[in-house]
């Protein structure tokens, strides 16, 4: 039992812990500069196309992820300054749909370039098996590359926070996401400070696009599942808000895990058979939804409003 | 955005239009080209839908992320309703509207108090909720759909023959068109179009503006619903794949190509998106990349759309 | 103006002219793209494999062959069969992969009286009570390889089996088709959603029910994450995996590589038989295109030989839907798989074989044929079937 419990929390952590990666990029272009960006998951399974692609041409996951990320990184800067600049004075209608018209180009583009079938990414050898340690006297196994991912996750939610918390340019960021007009006032070139988040935000999509590649699958369309999921998750936590992205995520992920693991067998227990059956998978995959209706009901802006 | 109002001539071309219309599958008949029948049923289906969604987009400024659940939704009814041995279109698509204009109140009537992007947001969860419960109930045929063993009749006569349902689909479409141009002039399209430009002052007037609103929305969702319902006569299968968020997506891009807020907004944008589909397709397997541009171009050049180069709102 | 002559031709061979057509065109839809491509770019490569050998002719005929991709969704499937059967008027359909594309597709073949020969998709309901004369299956019926693999479970002294489907139809003829012969407990039976690429939720359910063997029908992109991720997950030291065929296949060791090895799965065909046809058709299958056929290559390469035999058969009066009919049924190909005869629902009475997953002469990670299952074996609906 102590097994179970503690598999399917690490599960929900490697969960959470990947759309945080998504959702900070996310919630910072939304929250500074008030742009809905539909093509985020684009830009991360164009990222994890990037990744696999290097890893394939170079025979090596690290190097291939380092310059997977660099480029979704150039890509997205080529994205800001060329599109996006014009996107931000625009009303949110046309955001959506610039950049739905985006995610039509970067599927085909996919297609064109990578071919229909999905691209192969390996995990790096050492990292293939299971990690045995003995836990309360019993031996317990977790994949070892899921263990990876938990470590990058961490590491990097803990950059961030050192990078928005306690540095300068998160000084930026922050006073960006609470007024836009009083930061520009004070003589902070705002225009650049989107232009690096929304490069970094990039950069990070690639980054979890890499990581979930081997675990999951590199392939079209990947981006649109995940993204509905980081919005729920910037909703639920406030928009513009990092420790928000942060804590949404979390909930998310356990919550989503936890639902599909255990609702299944609870109903099972309470209901007839028939009706467990059907109404398991659904409340399953509906339960975060729920839950981000019911956080917007009591508090409409989200757990960590941003904006002031 | 101003007023919406139609042009004089505006009318002349409807009627012309229509005749047109009429004749069509006897001209493709005699032509050997039955297959188009089918093509165009489909486009005057999706015009019906995009222009549901214009109701509530372009005349009602909601920008709503959700659509597909309502379209979606009058597929699954109507072949939830022949699944259960009605097959007759004259109940099973007003049964259609009203299930999914009820659910168009239920989730307007919560999503309604958020503004702006929590309102896209809140939306788009929504239609998700409604897409994963649509695909696990297993009775309703779960991630496959649910199929209809075969169309269903119209006032007893039998909808199989692909010019019948044209017709119908013609009927459905001119009959809305007409009610929503009376609709937008009289004082209730007047009062949500002034919704539209400026609520706080509505609401300063004493205006229900959230009744307003709810009930364009639930409108919007019933004739999306009606539209759904055809199309799953003419495809013969109520899909998952009309429930999803690309769907929601789809419909907008139909509305923004044609025009929000003109009347003939969605109408213009189905055609239009429809017929570039079928063309660049047969040349281009590629083709999604040319409406990505093209959409692209819209947006940074023509926000107002198609119709906007026709219909002219004033003021 | 072509299209109006073909019309044309049409309209004096319907009728009832008897001379024969001077052409013949095949519709073949089928996933192209997305996690269920392999699948479908197989019987695609081994259809038009059959087709070069043949010349690129049906029965003598020229024949063109229109191909287009379904996305793996029913609605696409819909309207490229109803362009191929209205605008382009096809006399043969084939190439679905996916048993609900078929079920939506097939009422408007049906209905354009339009042979389709399934080249994979074997539905229960068009072996039993819906079984329709346009419909063959060159293939198997759905349950079959499951079935097969579970009286190899039942044989071996298995005892306590976890079931892991998508939750859709094909993976309830799944569970039903094992259960008809594995008579042990089943500990646990999970169903997943169709498409799910994670799948550390239900590993780790497995893993706290410590069964002795695992029963999984994930197709395509599914079962590839399923198996790495059962061995990552370190449950393949007291798990004995089993799945059917399809996924175990060539698509999918492709992808997983060593990890599979050792894994059982059950068969119609396999690429080490060795009849003279197989031989041939691997041989080419690999010159061609430079990788081991899947079953699904030998299923799409039988499809092609079945129409070139009965139009033959039929002296290219394709019009003659009666005697098109009887040529098919009267079966007059070599299959790569060996003998095999259709049943009166036009599904196949055939041997199941048992395959496992090692290194075979060359170093490659492959399947071995072990033995038969069942010999001549028909599928559980025929009896339901009132073929007209």
């Amino acid at each position: 039992m102590t097994q179970l419990i503690l598999e399917q929390a690490l599960n929900g952590l490697q969960f959470g812990l990947m759309l945080f990666l998504l959702a900070a990029g996310l919630t910072l272009v939304f929250g500074i500069m008030d742009c809905i960006n539909l093509a985020h998951g684009s830009l991360y399974m164009v990222g994890a196309y990037f990744v696999a692609a290097a890893a394939q041409a170079a025979d090596s996951f690290w190097i291939g992820l380092g310059v997977g990320v660099a480029g979704a990184a150039v890509l997205g800067l080529l994205l800001e300054l060329t599109l996006f600049r014009q996107l931000y004075r625009r009303d949110h209608l046309s955001q959506v749909l610039a950049t739905f018209a985006l995610i039509l180009i970067a599927n085909e583009a996919v297609r064109v370039i990578w071919g229909p079938a999905p691209l192969l990414l390996n995990p790096p050898e050492a990292l293939a098996g299971p990690v045995e340690l003995p836990l309360f006297g019993e031996t317990f196994f977790y994949p070892a590359y899921r263990l990876l991912i938990i470590g990058v996750g961490l590491a990097v939610a803990g950059l961030l926070y050192l990078l928005v918390a306690k540095s300068r340019v998160g000084m930026w960021v922050r006073a960006g996401a609470s007024n836009r007009e009083m930061t520009e006032a004070l003589g902070i070139n705002v225009r650049w400070l989107f232009t690096a988040v929304f490069v970094f935000g990039a950069a990070l999509c690639a980054l979890a696009g890499g990581l979930l590649g081997p675990l999951l699958a590199v392939q079209v369309g990947m981006g649109e599942s995940v993204l509905i999921l980081a919005f729920v998750v910037i909703i639920i936590g406030g928009i513009g808000s990092i420790r928000g992205a942060l804590v949404g995520s979390l909930i998310v992920g356990t919550v989503d895990t936890l639902g599909r693991a255990l609702l299944p067998t609870l109903l099972r227990a309470t209901l007839p058979g028939d009706a467990a059956a059907t109404l398991g998978p659904a409340l399953a995959s509906i339960l975060i939804y729920l839950l981000m209706a019911g956080i917007l009901f009591f508090k409409p802006q989200g757990l960590f409003p941003a904006r002031a | 955005m101003a007023f919406y109002r139609p042009t004089r001539w505006q009318r002349s071309l409807t009627i012309v239009l229509l005749t047109l219309l009429l004749g069509l599958p006897m001209l493709l008949n005699s032509l050997e080209q039955g297959f188009y029948i089918g093509f165009a049923t489909r486009v005057l289906i999706f015009s019906l839908a995009a222009t549901s969604l214009n109701l509530v987009l372009g005349f009602g400024g909601m920008v709503s992320l959700g659509h597909a659940a309502f379209f979606g939704a009058g597929a699954y009814i109507a072949a939830i309703c022949q699944q259960a041995g009605l097959s007759e279109a004259l109940l099973a698509l007003p049964l259609a509207m009203l299930g999914a204009g009820l659910l168009a109140l239920l989730i307007g009537a919560i999503s309604l108090r958020t503004r702006g992007v929590y309102f896209i947001m809140i939306t788009l969860a929504f239609a998700q909720m409604v897409y994963y419960l649509f695909i696990s109930a297993r009775a309703w045929g779960g991630d496959d759909g649910l199929p209809l063993s075969e169309r269903m009749r119209f006032a007893g006569f039998s909808l199989v023959d692909d010019a019948a349902l044209y017709y119908l689909a013609l009927g459905a479409l001119a009959v809305v068109m007409l009610l929503l141009g009376r609709l937008t002039e009289a004082r209730f399209g007047r009062s949500i179009q002034a919704i539209r430009e400026n609520e706080t002052r509505m609401e300063a007037l004493g205006y229900p503006v959230f009744t307003y609103r709810l009930v364009c929305f639930a409108l919007g969702g019933a004739v999306a619903g009606l539209a759904g319902a055809l199309l799953a006569n003419l495809t013969g299968l109520a899909s998952p794949a009309l429930l999803q968020w690309t769907q929601s997506g789809t419909l907008l891009v139909m509305v923004i190509i044609g025009g929000v807020g003109y009347l003939y907004g969605g109408v213009v944008g189905a055609v239009v998106l429809l017929l570039l589909e079928e063309v660049l397709l047969g040349y281009f397997a590629h083709w999604h990349i040319v409406l990505g541009l093209l959409l692209l171009a819209i947006v940074l050049f023509a926000p107002k759309g198609v119709a906007a180069l026709f219909g002219r709102p004033r003021g | 103006m072509p299209s109006r002559l073909t019309a044309l031709a049409a309209a004096l061979l319907l009728a009832g002219a008897a001379h024969a057509a001077d052409s013949i065109k095949v519709g073949f839809v089928s996933t192209l793209s997305g996690p269920g491509a392999g699948l479908g770019v197989d019987i695609r490569d081994g259809f038009n494999l059959g087709m070069k050998q043949l010349n690129g002719k049906l029965g003598g005929l020229p024949a063109e062959v229109l191909i287009a991709d379904d996305q793996q969704s029913p609605d696409v499937a819909k309207q490229a069969a109803d362009k191929f059967l209205k605008k382009d008027k096809v006399d043969f359909m084939t190439g679905i992969v996916f048993s609900n594309i078929m079920l939506a597709v097939g009422p408007a073949v049906f209905q354009n009286q339009t042979f389709y020969i399934s080249a994979n998709a074997g539905p229960s309901q068009y072996a039993g009570e819906q079984c329709n004369p346009f419909f063959f299956n060159v293939a198997w019926q759905n349950d079959n390889l499951h079935e097969a693999v579970g009286k190899y479970v039942q044989d071996k002294g298995f005892k306590n089996v976890v079931i892991v489907t998508p939750n859709y139809p094909g993976g309830k003829d799944a569970v039903s088709g094992f259960k008809r012969y594995y008579k042990g407990k089943v500990a646990d039976e999970i169903y997943t959603k169709l498409g799910q690429l994670d799948y550390a939720a239900e590993l780790a359910q497995i893993r706290a029910t410590k069964p002795d063997a695992l029963f999984f029908f994930l197709p395509g992109g599914m079962g590839i994450n399923f198996v790495k991720q059962f061995v990552a997950a370190g449950l393949s030291r007291d798990t004995q995996l089993f799945a059917p065929g399809f996924s175990a296949d060539e698509d999918v060791i492709k992808a997983v590589g060593a990890p599979m090895m050792g894994m059982f799965n059950s068969s119609h065909w396999a690429h080490d038989m060795e009849n003279a046809e197989n031989q041939r058709f691997v041989a080419n299958f690999q010159k061609e295109y430079g990788r081991l056929p899947s079953l699904y290559a030998s299923q799409g390469y039988d499809a092609a030989l079945m129409m070139d035999a009965a139009v033959r058969d039929v002296k290219g009066n394709v019009a003659d839907k009666k005697a098109l009919q009887k040529a098919l049924e009267a079966k007059r190909f070599k299959s790569v798989r060996g003998d095999f005869k259709f049943n009166t629902n036009h599904y196949p009475v055939q041997n199941y074989y048992l395959r496992v997953i090692g290194k075979d002469v060359q170093d490659r990670v492959t399947n071995k044929t072990m033995g038969t299952i069942f010999t001549n074996h028909a599928d559980a609906y025929v009896a339901s079937c009132k073929m007209k």
